[in-house]
């Protein structure tokens, strides 16, 4: 284990770790940042929802983007699986079907980034006890 | 490193602990293993989550799903469903005490609405063993911007300005403590932190040591550079294992990145903390008494003046701070006194961490801001009162502190309003009683345990609180009369009066606060010999209705002693001179036939 010896060694000490931590972080401060869920049921991973988990966060932290990705069950699309829902700060969530690595890229790019609509939103078919 | 992907959070302060989580924690662990998920998981100890009504807790980030009441057996179930397939385990989430509906997110639970954690900021969100997670949330960030950037005085000037004062229960300001130590001249001053946590029902201090003991070992070193002190102690009960295993490995992380020892930072400023065990005496949470008990000396209180900033442990100068007051430390230099200073009333700034216990629905560690209401604490955080029952008093400040009614509900909580309404802040501790209890005996239990408590050095203290403590017994048995009520407030006010430190100047309170809140119920244990809480048993009666009796024989049956006769299918009865009023009939009775009076 290294000394830290001045105060620059404990910032990058401290930023190393904020990398790690910030799962942690994000998850306190959920309602102000890019929440997206992929839905990893067993339709979900069948179709590739996993790749395309992990493709989203490796991306979005490349493109230094806040965001927390979870996984959520079922949504009931299993027609348009994988199936994720995005929800951008001040915004109504919305459904995306049959993402692939190049649809998350430009849903990333599009919709996230730019704030404009790209195809295939599934429409909300039923409402949640939250509301 | 692996890439994780999700966090487990598994409490683990000593309640948690008790109730097996970590076990949980390693069938987690074998779970995550065992479904090849090391390197997408990652299952963490934390300190204290403060919700210990529902421990052991398992919190996932980040989702932020809050499990409780987590069995070691629920590891598979909750990797299979939550981790694996994503659906969330409903039988294991926090359910809404009214409307019985389940909330996934801790965010949403009334217990949380209401927080603001400065004290508390790490604990059930760090790895306490883990420097770098500390490191991570700006820890040890204070200590660098006072050794790079601020001259001691500048140092003390911030933490005055910031209003903050001793959270230990005498509300001394802080930073005004620093400065006389700083002014003292000597060869070896001491920075002292006072761990010796007393109060019945009071665990805050374990909590923080357990969840972020390194929040208190750098605020000790800052204190040192205040005051030019290079030798920290502290002061811990042995009863507190955990605690010290912890701080003990948190010593040795910082020692090893040189942020305790020689030259910190590369400044000539040096500075080592050392534990001292405590053996579990109340009094020696008394700051004089503390450092008698660590140079290895009884634990006796000594006169002030001269206070420990001038002279201390071994003579010296020594600033003695209780563990959440330098808590808050850190937070206050690197969000400055302004930040701190917003928060609270007038008098009282910042937050202030309660136990809650007793008859309330949420046993837990919360801490709000200074001005909350007790309203607020009790009824929103707390949940209310436990099964319904209707509230009665709080009890707030321990053994020196005193029962707060109804009335008082909505007064904002800070120092100088809990000692105008008669109690005090003291600690932190909160004891919620509701109708079942009996306030003449809740002052006896307090009185008995400052009986046992009270060092012995002076008078009033020592023979005084035991005949307050006789009256009080007397009275529960219904012997007493109302003269002894004078007196009871007589000797009351010449022990405040008189006593030497702390303990004995104060143990009276939970006396005097009943008497004036309770008087009533004073009045019927002297003058009708009744006990309205039917909790005195001495004065408490069984009798058998002669109509509702059928001659079942379940109470004759259930009775230890022997005290109730009766034939089969005839009417039964109770021998008051055998019966201990175990109240085993009262229970056991099918048609109602008994009753108390």
């Amino acid at each position: 284990m290294n000394k830290i010896k001045t105060l620059e060694d404990l910032k990058l000490l401290r930023e190393g770790m904020q990398a790690k931590f910030k799962l942690r972080e994000s998850g306190n401060n959920a309602e102000n940042i890019v929440r997206i869920k992929v839905a990893m049921s067993t339709c979900g991973i069948a179709s590739g929802a996993k790749e395309i988990m992990n493709f989203l966060i490796e991306e979005l932290e490349q493109q230094a983007i806040e965001a927390v990705v979870t996984q959520t069950g079922c949504m009931g699309y299993c027609y348009a699986e994988p199936t994720i829902e995005v929800t951008v700060p001040g915004k109504e969530p919305i459904v995306f079907g049959e993402v692939d690595k190049h649809r998350a890229a430009e849903i990333i790019e599009k919709y996230i980034i730019h704030n404009e609509l790209v195809d295939g939103i599934l429409p909300m078919n039923y409402r949640t006890i939250d509301n | 490193m692996a890439d994780y992907k999700m966090h487990l959070l598994v409490c683990g302060g000593t309640g948690c602990k008790a109730s097996e989580s970590e076990q949980v924690r390693d069938n987690l662990l074998a779970e995550v293993e065992k479904h090849d998920l090391s390197d997408e998981v990652q299952v963490v100890t934390t300190g204290c989550f403060g919700f210990c009504e529902k421990g052991p807790i398992v919190k996932v980030v980040p989702d932020n799903t809050f499990y409780v009441q987590v069995r070691p057996e629920d590891a598979s179930t909750i990797v299979m469903e939550h981790l694996i397939k994503g659906r969330k385990v409903t039988h294991l989430l926090y359910k809404d005490p009214e409307s019985e509906e389940p909330i996934s997110d801790s965010k949403h639970m009334d217990f949380y609405k209401k927080q603001v954690r400065i004290a508390l900021r790490n604990c059930g969100f760090i790895n306490p063993e883990a420097i770098d997670e500390y490191i991570a949330r700006d820890g040890y960030a204070a200590l660098a911007k006072c050794l790079g950037e601020m001259t001691p005085q500048e140092v003390i000037d911030e933490i005055k300005r910031s209003g903050q004062r001793g959270r230990g229960g005498g509300g001394f300001p802080t930073g005004l403590k620093w400065e006389i130590t700083s002014k003292s001249v000597a060869d070896q001053k001491y920075v002292v932190c006072n761990a010796d946590e007393g109060d019945p029902g009071a665990f805050m201090d374990r909590s923080i040591l357990e969840g972020d003991p390194h929040s208190v070992i750098e605020a000790m070193a800052i204190c040192g550079y205040c005051t030019a002190s290079t030798k920290g102690l502290v002061y811990i009960r042995a009863e507190y294992p955990l605690a010290i295993q912890r701080l003990k490995t948190a010593i040795k992380q910082a020692r090893e990145y040189g942020l305790l020892g020689e030259n910190i930072f590369g400044t000539s400023f040096s500075f080592d903390i050392s534990l001292r065990y405590g053996a579990g005496a109340f009094v020696c949470g008394e700051e004089t008494a503390l450092i008698h008990s660590m140079e290895g000396l009884r634990g006796e209180p000594t006169f002030k003046p001269p206070f420990p900033s001038e002279a201390g442990y071994l003579g010296k100068p020594t600033t003695v701070n209780n563990v959440e007051t330098l808590a808050s430390i850190p937070v206050i230099i690197n969000k400055g006194a302004d930040f701190f200073n917003s928060i609270g009333t007038e008098k009282s700034k910042g937050t202030k961490v309660f136990a809650l216990a007793g008859k309330i629905n949420n046993v837990g560690l919360i801490e709000v801001p200074m001005g909350t209401t007790l309203r607020e604490v009790i009824f929103d955080i707390g949940g209310g009162i436990k099964g319904g029952k209707k509230f009665k008093a709080v009890q707030t400040g321990g053994p020196s502190g005193g029962c707060l009614t109804n009335s008082f509900l909505d007064t904002p909580i800070d120092y100088d309003n809990l000692i105008a309404a008669g109690s005090m802040m003291g600690s932190g501790g909160m004891i919620v009683m509701d109708e079942d209890d009996c306030m003449v005996s809740i002052a006896k239990f307090y009185l008995e345990f400052t009986l046992d408590e009270s060092c012995g050095k002076c008078t009033p203290c020592r023979i005084g609180n035991k005949r307050l403590y006789e009256i009080l017994d007397k009275i529960t048995k219904g012997l007493g009369n109302e003269e002894d009520l004078t007196r009871l407030r007589s000797l009351c006010k010449v022990i405040k009066d008189t006593s030497l430190c702390g303990l004995g100047q104060t143990s009276p309170n939970p006396i005097l606060s009943t008497l004036d809140n309770f008087y009533d119920e004073y009045l019927a244990h002297v003058r009708d010999h009744r006990c309205p809480a039917g909790q005195c048993k001495s004065l408490v009666k069984y009798t058998i209705d002669k109509d509702k009796c059928t001659g079942c024989t379940l109470c004759f049956r259930n009775c230890p002693v022997g005290a109730i006769t009766g034939e089969k299918r005839s009417v039964h009865y109770i021998d008051n001179a055998i019966c201990i009023k175990c109240g085993v009939c009262y229970e056991k009775c099918k048609f109602d036939a008994i009753s108390v009076s």
